[in-house]
């Protein structure tokens, strides 16, 4: 018995070994060497980096631009969470319903997250062409003039926020749609029986025990928030006037645009410190608010 | 039994790489890469390749050739992985990086014939008085107006004579035809930007480019006319009236009676134009100045084979035969203009004032010469945009952008 123990251990060594290796070579030694590169100067062409010290993260703390991209990001953030939480909530209760043509209605939310995220915005560009596009079409025939989504400053970062709710809503209502599936229905009888109403329901019951999923829904959300950027490249290309510019298309700028290699390195490991921290924020004040069972 | 496997391994590379220099028929191997014959001149380069191959028996040239878009990204990590092809080719713009890196081999123009090449192009691209790089074909920008749309109006064809207020009053005639027909496009970039200025008297830097002039009241009251053609006589449509459109589709639509751009566009034009167009020497203001654009074949540092990528560099550069090829397939300007290679360049039209484009020749201006333009570019773009939105006046744009892009970049 002792001795199989020991193979035991073994193979779960050899088993690991492979994938292992994958994560040393295409994970752990690029994000070592993008952290040594965030201390030198690289343009790639010129051959060895150039050691420079804290030179460029004092470049991008002086500058005002980290902190307008931050603020944008922001927005992004105050703008597609609320936005996606909500939505994906109610369309996961319709979802839970026993409605004729549900799963037909499942699996059409489900198609835009199985799109292409370039495919994707190609099209949400030319739809929503101040000029020509389909969205301002419909709503002329309804009398309103609409704006130049993606032209027009006030208009740029709410027009990226909706097609990454159209985007991602199928994928996490299907999640919240799990996690209500998981609620045991003895619960919500019982609660009929004591005399709730369906909004006591919803806010003693349902939300509670869903809290876990909404928990993990949250966390995801907010690192796509910080890694906003195919949609961003391809519909606004980070303009008008910079106001849908977000950290990662600054990094793909500065380093394959301006091959200023050092300074993206120095970007992408504020990027990652921010994400880390907000992460480890989000678990320390899950204990508040969420609830398992 | 491992070892011996690992050496039989390694002796077959070490045979496969050697290999690669020399065909089976003993010929040397030069690998080219190259952005500009993508589109639509991929067979006027073989052919060109052809007819090297056909004077050289002992060279083999192998081609690659990627899109404008990724062509830059893939040569900066091919050249930083020591992958950099024998032989490719460099724009002006990204030129002096490259060489400043020491990534270019010198080429001896000694050795080779450049007699029939252009002087400015050859200039453009030496470093102190080594040549590093040789010039393949040029090209300026013009006035291109839509004959049709000045008829209706019943106005003057433009001369090379013209300046910023004839256009001007033109450009409101056709303006007046319709809602949505609009006078003249200049785009309002850096580009244009570092041109225009110089038309007024201004610059971009100083003479031995050392220090940023771009708040000079020259170069304010040329910003100030270029928005002015935006903003107040609206004969150049803003972003919300070009809806996404680029100025090529507005002209080729037949709602734009001039539009300022390259002699690159000359073939997309002559294709899908349905009305008459013709060219002049783009108007000035005090005086004329039009841009000047170049590229270039380079030879690597690195490569094993200079002489034989030299060799193949001036074919593509200097010799009358490439030129004609060039010419021919309407493809931007040849550098070796010899008689000929002219002849054959203005005889296909449109447009027929083809002369124009050799009268552009004296106004050139070239970008600064410097190694982070591109930033520069965009951040000074970035202020030029502000002031089209009216967020600032021409003046406030400049001043801000004096003192942010001097600290920076200085």
């Amino acid at each position: 018995m002792k001795k199989l123990h020991k193979n035991f251990k073994f193979y779960i060594i050899i088993f690991l070994i492979p994938c292992s290796i994958g994560y040393l070579i295409f994970s752990l030694l690029p994000m070592i060497s993008a952290l040594y590169l965030s201390f030198t100067s690289w343009d790639v062409i010129g051959g060895t980096p150039n050691f420079i010290g804290a030179e460029n993260y004092q470049n991008i703390f002086d500058g005002d631009e980290f902190y307008r991209v931050m603020g944008n990001t922001f927005k992004f953030i105050i703008l597609y969470i609320p936005g996606i939480i909500i939505s994906s909530f109610l369309v996961a209760i319709l979802f839970d319903t026993k409605v004729k043509g549900v799963t037909g209605f499942r699996i059409l939310l489900f198609i835009p997250v199985l799109t292409s995220w370039v495919a994707g915005s190609i099209i949400w560009k030319s739809a929503l062409n101040g000029q020509y596009g389909l969205i301002n079409n419909i709503l002329g025939l309804i009398g309103i003039e609409g704006p130049g989504w993606l032209t027009d400053t006030k208009w740029s970062m709410v027009s990226v926020v909706l097609v990454s709710i159209w985007k991602d809503l199928g994928f996490f209502s299907l999640i919240i749609f799990g996690g209500l599936r998981g609620i045991d229905k003895t619960v919500y009888e019982a609660a009929e029986i004591d005399g709730a109403n369906s909004f006591q329901t919803l806010r003693r019951i349902t939300l509670p025990l869903v809290s876990p999923t909404l928990f993990f829904v949250l966390i995801t959300t907010m690192i796509n928030s910080f890694q906003l950027f195919p949609q961003v490249m391809v519909m606004t290309g980070g303009g008008p006037l910079g106001s849908t510019q977000v950290i990662v298309e600054r990094i793909y700028t500065y380093g394959f645009k301006y091959f200023n290699m050092g300074y993206a390195a120095a970007l992408s490991m504020i990027l990652l410190i921010v994400i880390v921290s907000i992460t480890i924020i989000q678990l320390i004040l899950q204990k508040k608010w969420v609830f398992y069972e | 039994m491992k070892k011996l496997t690992v050496f039989i391994l390694l002796v077959f590379m070490v045979f496969t790489i050697t290999a690669c220099n020399k065909d089976d028929d003993g010929r040397i191997q030069i690998d080219f890469l190259n952005f500009s014959s993508n589109g639509g001149q991929e067979e006027t380069l073989a052919a060109m390749i052809e007819a090297f191959e056909t004077e050289n028996p002992d060279i083999k040239v192998n081609v690659e050739t990627l899109g404008y878009d990724d062509y830059f990204t893939q040569l900066a990590i091919r050249v930083a992985g020591n992958q950099a092809p024998d032989v490719y080719e460099l724009n002006i713009e990204n030129f002096k990086a490259y060489a400043d890196k020491g990534a270019l081999s010198e080429i001896d123009t000694t050795k080779i014939d450049v007699s029939q090449v252009h002087e400015t192009t050859l200039e453009a691209f030496q470093i102190g008085s080594k040549q590093y790089g040789l010039p393949t074909k040029f090209s300026n920008v013009v006035l291109i107006y839509n004959k049709d749309l000045f008829d209706e109006a019943g106005i003057d064809y433009p001369t090379n004579d013209w300046t910023w207020d004839e256009e001007l009053e033109a450009a409101q005639a056709i303006r007046a035809l319709g809602d949505g027909i609009f006078g003249v496009s200049r785009p309002i970039q850096t580009h244009e930007f570092y041109k225009t200025v110089v038309q007024n008297g201004g610059s971009m830097m100083n003479v031995d480019q050392t220090e940023f002039t771009l708040n000079s009241v020259e170069n304010i009251e040329a910003l100030g006319m270029m928005i002015d053609r935006i903003n107040e006589t609206n004969v150049t449509p803003n972003a919300e009236q070009l809806g996404g459109m680029g100025d090529w589709d507005l002209f080729l639509s037949g709602r734009l009676g001039m539009i300022v751009t390259g002699i690159w566009a000359f073939s997309t034009f002559a294709d899908e134009a349905d009305f008459d167009w013709d060219i002049v020497v783009e108007p000035g203001i005090k005086t004329k100045a039009t841009h000047f654009f170049s590229d270039a074949v380079v030879v690597s540092s690195k490569s094993k084979q200079q002489e034989a990528g030299a060799k193949f560099a001036a074919f593509l550069s200097g010799s009358e035969e490439a030129a004609l090829l060039r010419a021919d397939a309407n493809w931007d300007l040849p550098v070796a203009l010899t008689d000929e290679v002219v002849d054959t360049y203005k005889s296909i039209t449109p447009p027929l004032n083809k002369q124009a484009v050799f009268d552009s020749l004296d106004y050139l201006v070239t970008p600064p010469s410097l190694e982070r333009f591109n930033e520069i570019a965009d951040d000074l773009k970035s202020y030029l945009d502000r002031a089209i939105a009216k967020e600032l006046t021409a003046k406030e744009a400049l001043d801000q952008a004096q003192a942010f892009i001097s600290s920076k970049y200085e």
